[in-house]
């Protein structure tokens, strides 16, 4: 064991100068390497930090969202219906909510108008708004927001405070306000919601629940918190699955170029290769010395070109790919993703980076490796 | 479905290692008919360098073969959230009729590719190229595993619907049903116990006087095949049931999740990389008859012998140190 250690030592050493010595062309390869990993890298990293923060983010949510359904619409639902919920056993903290949205006609951006619940409760006349908002329309605390009901009065509102950047994710467009502002502004009658949330005591009878909600309720639609994390899962999974696909052509023609630049024994390598060989190198070591030579490349591209996605997209949020990967809105929100790395994610980038690259480079090196000293050198 | 980052590698890892294994083997036709190393013409002179691509090639693919049964697994793992139903693994392989027969056929695949790893290190060793033959004869015998299990793996990824309501790990590991995991699950907790220590006895006893006396080879191989096959059993009908600190809980799956701390992956992987290498020092000490590998393989052997044996006493470390851990006590 320890003589096969020291084997590929030395033959890692002999490569790595070899490398520094044709540092140009090697450099090259590198650089168009690292771009193809840093393309791929940001995606995923990008993406599975979005999908973490949204399960994060949903893991306070309430488990069930009872939404009635008229022709096919979401519509307002019943206070009766409030009461039939909370009956049910094994139910518990059934509330209805009460949310909507607001097209802003004086700036384009669409708010979203909400009561917050008994906890946090905000006197009449008063709102909070998320950051988002106080950009939009260059509010502080104090100041005073105007907003015009569909029938065309005036609502004067004052802002008692900003919530947090911290979460700007989902606060960045919100407006906070009490629940008598909220009938007036939308003349909504007393006995009416958006729709009714619950929590269930046990969570394994999250789907019972459901059910005998569907039962009581036909009219409506029950959503658990388990079916939102998986569409959020399966949609973020499938953006960065079609990214992924998509550069794929680039990784192909990539990988025509690194077969390319393989193949392409310059005459001093070529008698480089004779030259060892006639020393007394046999073919299997030219092999192994090609082989490491590729596997130190694009080891070394990977790594670099993971941390540079690594700082761009935890520390620069992504400057580069934004408009794609986000999305766009009016109201946009700047945050900050949590930092994370999943093992399942940089084995998958390895498959798709490094496998390819070696194994295109495979023929290329054992036709180096297979030269013939005697026709090189002569 | 198959637009999932870890699918598409997946698929693309597949698709490369079974064109080369294809390759490897259309190329062992040839060895098989046409191989004389006494003959000194240019086609023979052809074979012996594109030996070292094929050998190459297949190094290359069985390697990611074993990456992917690990990637294959982990992400089961992962996308359960994705099903209805599904608590672990077992619920996203039970997604469609694909799921599982991909993951036995990538384990019998593991271990072909790992016995064929060692003996054409074994016989890249000698000059004359002993077990050319015989490498590429196992070849074309693993060719139709590797064909089948990127078959399987294209067809499960494929037929992979999230809207299905798949079955969760405590349907299928339980004693009532009438298939094969629920006798496992089944078995008396003692009797499962005593056999698997029992069998751990027995291999350690056969692999010591193999390692010491370099006979019994037939025998270690045949002990690390009975050791992983009392090993599973004993996962699924007690070790499980410790680490899970639940009387009735039998998946071998959710062993593998990070709220028992990845124990899985600590008890598998020894178990796994033991056995590959305990079979492989059993099938290879056969060779050692053959001159110009007698000095090489013995050495060789004897490393793959300690090597599993290791490997088998840390899996057994570790299943031990989580029994006697466990809050649960069964006797």
């Amino acid at each position: 064991m320890k003589i096969w250690i020291e084997r590929q030592r030395s033959l890692i050493d002999f490569t790595v100068a070899g490398l520094l010595r044709r540092k140009v062309r090697n450099l090259g390869l590198m650089a168009v390497y690292s771009c193809v990993v840093f393309i791929l890298a940001t995606v995923m990293l990008f993406t599975h930090s979005l999908r973490k923060e949204a399960s994060v983010l949903l893991s306070d949510a309430p488990e069930i969202t009872v939404q009635r359904v008229i022709m096919g619409r979401h519509a307002l639902i019943e206070h009766t219906d409030l009461d039939v919920v909370s009956k049910i056993r094994g139910a518990r903290h059934a509330r209805g909510r009460l949310w909507g949205y607001f097209y802003d006609t004086a700036n384009g951006a669409n708010y979203t108008l909400m009561v917050p619940d008994k906890v946090h409760t905000i006197k009449q006349g008063q709102v909070q708004i998320g950051a988002g908002v106080a950009r939009a329309r260059d509010l502080k605390k104090g100041k005073f927001l105007f907003l015009t009901t569909n029938r065309g009065k005036l609502f004067k509102l004052q802002v008692s405070g900003i919530l947090s950047t911290e979460s700007e994710l989902v606060s960045s467009d919100l407006v906070l306000m009490s629940e008598q502002d909220y009938r007036n502004f939308f003349r909504l009658p007393s006995n009416v919601y958006t729709d009714l949330v619950l929590n269930v005591r046990n969570s394994r009878e999250v789907t019972k629940i459901a059910e005998k909600i569907s039962a009581v309720l036909p009219d409506s639609r029950v959503i658990t918190r388990d079916d939102i994390l998986r569409t959020y899962e399966s949609l973020f999974s499938w953006r960065e699955g079609i990214l992924l696909a998509l550069l794929g052509g680039a990784l192909c023609s990539f990988i025509i170029f690194a077969w390319d630049k393989t193949s392409g024994l310059s005459a001093s390598e070529r008698q480089e290769i004779g030259i060892l060989k006639a020393v007394g190198w046999e073919t299997s070591d030219i092999l192994t010395m090609k082989l490491w030579e590729s596997v130190l490349i694009s080891l070394g591209a990977f790594l670099f070109a993971y941390t540079l996605a690594y700082l761009h997209v935890f520390y620069f949020s992504a400057g580069l790919l934004e408009p794609v990967l986000k999305g766009w809105a009016i109201l946009y929100p700047q945050f900050h993703l949590t930092p994370e790395v999943d093992p399942l994610q940089v084995m998958t980038l390895l498959f798709f980076t490094v496998f390819p690259y070696v194994a295109a480079t495979l023929v290329p090196i054992w036709r180096a490796a297979i030269i013939d000293p005697d026709t090189v050198m002569r | 479905m198959i637009f999932h980052p870890v699918i598409l590698a997946l698929l693309l890892g597949s698709l490369i290692s079974t064109l080369m294994i294809l390759i490897g083997a259309v190329f062992g036709s040839q060895i098989l008919r046409q191989w004389n190393l006494s003959s000194g013409s240019q086609k023979q002179l052809n074979m012996e360098r594109r030996t070292y691509l094929i050998s190459t090639f297949l190094m290359f693919a069985l390697i990611s073969e074993l990456l992917s049964l690990l990637l294959y697994v982990y992400n089961a793992e992962q996308m359960s959230v994705q099903f209805v139903g599904a608590m672990c693994a077992v619920g996203t392989l039970n997604a469609n009729i694909y799921g599982f027969p991909t993951l036995i056929a990538k384990i019998i695949l593991f271990f072909c590719a790992a016995l064929w790893l060692m003996i054409n290190h074994a016989d890249n060793q000698a000059h004359d190229y002993p077990l050319i033959r015989w490498k590429y004869g196992f070849l074309i015998a693993i060719l139709p595993i590797a064909l089948s299990t990127a078959g399987l793996q294209l067809s499960y990824f494929l037929n992979l619907e999230t809207d299905v309501i798949t079955s969760c790990c405590s349907k299928l590991f339980t004693p009532d049903g009438d298939n094969v995991t629920a006798e496992m699950a089944g078995l008396d907790e003692a009797f499962a116990l005593g056999l698997f220590y029992v069998c751990l006895a027995l291999f350690f006893i056969i692999g010591l006087r193999f390692y010491l006396t370099k006979h019994g080879h037939r025998l270690f191989a045949l002990a690390s095949a009975v050791l992983f096959i009392a090993s599973i059993t004993a996962v699924i009908s007690v070790i499980s049931l410790y680490v899970y600190e639940h009387p009735h809980h039998h998946c071998p799956f959710c062993l593998l999740k990070p709220e028992y701390n990845y124990i899985g992956y600590a008890i598998y992987l020894p178990l796994f990389v033991g056995t590959a290498l305990g079979t492989g020092a059993g099938t290879l000490a056969s060779f050692v008859q053959i001159p110009s590998l007698q000095e090489t393989l013995t050495g060789f052997v004897q490393r793959l012998t300690l090597a599993s044996l290791i490997s088998i006493l840390i899996f057994a470390g570790i299943v031990s140190g989580a029994i006697y851990l466990s809050a649960l006590r069964l006797f």
